[in-house]
């Protein structure tokens, strides 16, 4: 089975979030970037695909050189190779577009992608990737086993949870629960330096004019302080909840 | 050429994010001075459209279509559009609208805003508000494509009610085979869901064990809330871990979000900052949330929650 796993090269949860140029450009001084939390479960379930079953893994990002590093950390964890596609991610469609062409070309049968990515939360790609390529598609996926060329999947519904059967080659939307946070792994040295001896290839982009263009960005409200009610006394926090709030 | 609206029902029912797109399809109406149509599948009584704008309803019965097929129920919409020549197609941002929106924007050539929470600040060009950087930041993005599709983030619009009345026509799709089946669903259909929430009640660790979640669950019911939980919870197996809320749990934007017992991890904060009030109950003063929440109650929750509960029975009955 041969594995494509995008890897989405976001800013640390932790990170402060500004923006230069009148508002809008995203500012990455001083960020520290990370490879998206909802891919790390996508790229540990091919891990184990690997592992378990015989697969061979590729990671793929869409974005300038500043991204590689993200990529050897993906390889370092035991990808066994990364291709970057040179071009700066504009919106959810065209870097979809990369991906599916790379998809489409390359003979996969399995693309594992994040549900949604930590900064613009689009919660596309990987839907779309599957649209362009006319590949099955499971969202939300909290598992995933593969049988020959069938797959059962199971996904978080609003409220619940839904078993589907499909088969190869499928594109997976995936969040925790393909795997558990606590069998994420982290690079150890030995991983590191095989990683520096890993091919990363850099591809040229398609064609693909961005649909949605990001013409300014601004933060929420500086919020008030909190209003601290008396345990002893929450007649007062219903009070505040009903007729100021009124969210009661 | 209306803008259309795709009604999400269960089990012949509009689900209140159903009632809430449409009146969001509305106002979009109103700035483009077009008609609301709606697509429905299945939902045995269409009328309430009326009620919140919609002026025409595609009614789709079929029991192909009994069980959500993202790849068929994006081909039913795109039929839709493509019958009403629609130029922006509003969905909701629940589980299933957010499967099916980017096959129908692939399928349409359509550029897709998901997420967004306010009415577009304008159509020409076409500029809507969401939320980036897990709610860190905002997000004004411009959709440049003829055909446009809208995701509305949960109780972001609200519902706003019309005198209008719906006329109803039936709509017979042509159904694709299904390439993904379902072969099973797990789900508690008597309990309101995290995602439709107007109110959602957070447990954390400082509940001390699974054993005390009863006064959450009471708490909730008699706020018609859901029950949620933090991810220190879920992991230690208290609480399902469709409960928990956070980054790489559930989002939640609802109306009013309790958090007891919870400190507040930045993780936490991100899956819940789109929520617009928040209430904290915690023993530590210095949690961090209480510098996200707008009301605190600095005590033990095994003291506040029961009275609450008591004192919330004795509101409910005199409203």
């Amino acid at each position: 089975m041969k594995i494509l796993v995008c890897i989405s090269h976001v800013p640390d949860t932790t990170s402060k979030i500004n923006f230069t140029e009148d508002n809008t450009k995203f500012d990455a001084n001083g960020v520290q970037f990370v490879i998206n939390p909802y891919d790390e479960f996508g790229l540990t379930r091919a891990m184990w695909f690997k592992e378990k079953q015989g697969a061979s893994i590729d990671v793929i990002n869409v974005g300038g050189p500043e991204t590689e590093p993200t990529l050897r950390k993906a390889l370092a964890i035991g990808a066994d190779a990364a291709i970057r596609v040179n071009t700066v991610a504009t919106d959810a469609f065209s870097v979809a577009k990369q991906i599916a062409n790379v998809f489409s070309n390359g003979g996969y049968d399995l693309v594992m992608a994040g549900r949604e990515s930590i900064d613009y939360n689009g919660g596309m790609v990987p839907g779309m990737i599957a649209g362009l390529t006319n590949a099955n598609f499971v969202n939300s996926c909290i598992s995933l086993e593969i049988d020959g060329a069938n797959a059962t999947a199971i996904r978080e519904i609003d409220g619940g949870k839904e078993t589907v059967s499909t088969s190869l080659p499928l594109v997976i939307g995936g969040q925790k629960g393909l795997v558990e946070e606590s069998d994420l792994r982290i690079p150890n040295m030995r991983g590191i330096m095989m990683a520096r001896k890993k091919p990363l290839t850099v591809v040229e982009p398609v064609n693909a004019s961005p649909e949605t263009i990001s013409v300014s960005f601004e933060k929420p409200a500086p919020k008030g302080a909190v209003t601290l009610v008396s345990p002893d006394n929450l007649d007062e926090l219903i009070n505040l909840l009903h007729n100021e709030a009124k969210v009661i | 050429m209306s803008v259309l609206v795709y009604t999400e029902s269960e089990q012949g029912h509009f689900k209140k994010a159903a009632l809430e797109v449409a009146s969001y399809a509305k106002a979009v109406a109103d700035q483009l001075g077009t008609t609301v149509t709606a697509v429905s599948v299945n939902a045995t009584d269409t009328s309430v459209l009326g009620n919140y704008g919609v002026d025409k309803v595609l009614h789709v019965a079929s029991d192909q279509l009994n069980s959500f097929n993202a790849s068929a129920y994006a081909s039913v919409i795109k039929q839709a559009v493509e019958n009403e020549n629609a130029k922006v197609i509003i969905v909701s941002s629940s589980a299933d609208s957010k499967y099916l929106a980017p096959l129908l924007a692939v399928g349409l050539n359509a550029g897709y805003a998901s997420n967004v929470v306010a009415a577009p600040s304008g159509t020409s060009p076409f500029t809507v508000k969401r939320p980036a950087f897990t709610n860190k930041a905002f997000e004004n993005i411009q959709i440049n494509t003829e055909v446009k599709i809208i995701g509305v983030s949960n109780n972001a619009f609200g519902l706003v009610e019309t005198s209008g009345s719906a006329s109803a026509e039936d709509f017979s799709p042509t159904i694709p085979g299904f390439a993904v089946k379902v072969e099973s669903v797990d789900k508690a259909t008597d309990k309101v869901t995290i995602a439709d929430a107007e109110i959602v009640v957070s447990g954390g660790r400082g509940l001390k064990g699974p054993e005390n979640w009863g006064m959450i669950e009471e708490l909730a019911e008699v706020l018609g809330a859901a029950t949620a939980c933090s991810k220190p919870v879920s992991d230690l197996g208290w609480r399902p871990h469709g409960e928990h809320v956070g980054q790489t749990g559930k989002p939640v934007a609802s109306n009013l979000y309790i958090a007891i017992g919870i400190s507040g991890a930045i993780q936490h904060l991100a899956g819940i900052n789109a929520s617009k009030v928040k209430v904290v109950v915690n023993t530590d003063p210095e949690a961090p949330f209480f510098k996200a929440a707008d009301y605190g109650v600095v005590g033990d929750a095994f003291q506040v929650i029961p009275e609450l509960i008591t004192k919330l029975k004795a509101f409910k009955a005199q409203q």
